[in-house]
């Protein structure tokens, strides 16, 4: 009795959500085919994948794999770069773009901060595969950044030969692509704080350091926090694109980390199911990093951020 | 009128030095590929130091990109993609996003939680390549457009836009006997055209840089993408054939001006929408 109920509600849910479900129906199969398949299909991870068995025709492995991957010798090295890599990103990355904020903030003249603003958006608007054919170049031994340390009479320096030298490189030609991106949101913040507060703190005499000490940043405070919680949780996940774009042998010691590593065994090497074992890995991570932070965010600010 | 301390002067004249600094480190890249554009290789490479004009001049770089086929099959493909793929995206982004919205649809939270569950976990790399080459996808331009055709977050930001239009307008909607298709299509896209104007934006820059998917996806020289032609003359530490380094150092910066000023010239056009996006993108949903 009750089953035919719940038979019966669903198929009248249905009925009267026919266009709905219709609208639904892309996106649903997208993410199905393109999402839900591949997360089933990930268990090649567990399995000795062969094209011609198929998925699910292939012999379980167990975790012959994940073995594989945290006995080897780039285990350490790999988790090391990632965390590094992107750690350092945050460190310096994240602050760059509040404090370009805090001092166009400072300029009086509108015509001078608009200016600087249009032109430091610019780097951010130059595809990746480009700024990174740029960054070679200025960093190259004949290219421009070693023109200009010779000519303070300086030794050249092979930056992306050299494994000490991707890391700085990286992380600050990344500050050059998004600094003045990133501050349009600090602007923005900026801009909601109160007139009133400033006009209060210049009755009691306060200096502009003061003002921008006790009312623009703690005004801006709960912007930076989400930011900065939604950076940390995707520590795992940095992009490969531009690691791809700039690393090379000579420097795989600091620039190879495990998106880049799963794409030269798997897409390369065609070596399916250990490439999968070390990216199911990193997602699970991943997933975990994202739940710690989304729990720290409801603590913080009392609301998830998923 | 409000007197300022010898620190706070100081303060300034530092600030604008600063900035104005920050603005040339940005700007000056640019300006060097624009003049290197036009240089004689050789004097280039002999040269050193900052270029404010053309070493020697020479349109050698234009002429032989002119010639090169495989810059104009990457820019129709390039094209094709950013046009068909921007389409398509916004179309089903925009039509998911809307029964997600209405309150009435039953199993929103539960497709809701769905969606956003594969911003947290993927299956990763491989077997999403696989997936694609079971689709029968391997090697066709489709694999650079329906792989990611929806883009969770700017899902979640039409979803937000849509469930801003007030209920009112729906309801009355519905009393003079429009379905759910009838309004979506009639009255809460067209209130929210500013949102779905950001999300062209959204989906069509990413469609224009992409080159990752078009490098493991595809094969045939003739469907490569800009960017992927852009990585074979810029790149060099594949495989890339430097028959000849001069020509190859003329070659580069032509390539950049000619792929990289489209962009820049609706780049002061479209700003405007870009830094909206931000904000839009900024109230999560």
């Amino acid at each position: 009795m009750r089953k035919k109920n719940i038979g019966r509600r669903i198929l009248r849910d249905f009925v009267f959500n026919k266009y709905n479900y219709l609208l639904l129906a892309p996106a649903l199969i997208y993410y199905i085919v393109f999402h839900y398949v591949p997360m089933y299909g990930a268990q090649i991870a567990f399995r000795d994948y062969y094209v011609t068995k198929g998925i699910l025709g292939s012999d379980w492995a167990g975790l012959k794999y994940f073995e594989q991957f945290f006995t080897s010798y780039y285990f350490e090295r790999l988790i090391t770069n990632t965390v590094l890599l992107s750690g350092l990103n945050i460190l310096w990355g994240f602050p760059a773009p509040i404090l370009l904020a805090l001092l166009l903030n400072e300029v009086r003249s509108q015509l001078f901060k608009k200016s600087v603003q249009t032109i430091t958006y610019l780097p951010h608007f130059i595809s990746l595969v480009v700024a990174c054919g740029i960054i070679i170049d200025f960093t190259k031994q004949n290219g421009l950044i070693n023109d200009i340390i010779a000519f303070f009479g300086g030794e050249r320096i092979l930056f992306l030969q050299s494994p000490e030298w991707f890391r700085p490189v990286y992380i600050i030609s990344g500050i050059w692509q998004e600094i003045g991106w990133g501050s349009i949101i600090y602007l923005s913040a900026i801009a909601g704080i109160s007139q009133e507060l400033y006009e209060a703190a210049k009755i009691d005499g306060a200096s502009r350091w003061k003002e921008t000490l006790h009312i623009t940043i703690p005004g801006i405070m709960e912007t930076i926090i989400i930011l900065l919680i939604l950076r940390v949780g995707k520590l795992m996940s940095l992009g490969y694109e531009k690691v791809l774009l700039l690393y090379n042998e000579t420097t795989y010691k600091t620039a190879d980390i495990i998106s880049t590593y799963v794409y030269r065994r798997g897409i390369q090497n065609a070596e399916y199911s250990f490439a999968s074992a070390v990216d199911l890995f990193n997602s699970v991570i991943n997933m975990a990093l994202l739940l710690i932070v989304n729990a720290i965010s409801k603590r913080v600010q009392g609301s998830s951020l998923f | 009128m409000i007197k300022r301390t010898k620190g706070e002067k100081a303060f300034n004249v530092f600030n604008l030095i600063f900035l104005s600094l920050l603005s040339l480190c940005a700007l000056y890249p640019m300006y060097y590929v624009l003049m290197a554009s036009f240089s004689e290789s050789g004097k280039l490479m002999s040269q050193s130091g900052l270029l404010l004009y053309p070493a020697g001049f020479s349109l050698q770089g234009y002429k032989v990109i002119s010639d090169n086929a495989n810059i104009w099959t990457g820019y129709g493909n390039t094209l094709f993609i950013v046009v068909i793929g921007t389409l398509i995206s916004l179309a089903v982004t925009s039509m998911a996003a809307y029964p997600l919205s209405r309150k009435s649809f039953t199993l929103r939270n539960f497709f809701m939680l769905m969606i956003t569950f594969t911003m947290m976990f993927s299956g990763g790399l491989i077997p999403r390549f696989l997936v694609v080459k079971d689709a029968g996808l391997y090697d066709s331009i489709w694999s650079l457009i329906l792989p990611v055709a929806v883009n969770t977050t700017n899902l979640i930001i039409m979803r937000t836009a849509f469930a801003a239009v007030p209920d009112s307008l729906e309801e009355s909607a519905k009393i003079d006997g429009a379905n759910d298709l009838v309004t979506y299509a009639r009255i809460v896209l067209p209130l929210t055209k500013a949102t779905l104007a950001v999300l062209a934006l959204y989906y069509g820059v990413s469609y224009w840089n992409s080159w990752f998917t078009a490098s493991i996806y595809l094969r045939s020289r003739d469907k490569f993408p800009l960017q992927l032609i852009l990585r074979e003359i810029l790149i060099a530490n594949d495989n890339v054939n430097t028959d000849n380094e001069l020509m190859a150092e003329s070659i580069k910066y032509a390539a950049i001006i000619v792929s990289t000023v489209p962009i820049l010239c609706a780049y002061p056009f479209l700003q405007r929408y870009f830094v909206k996006g931000v904000m839009i993108g900024a109230v999560k949903g």
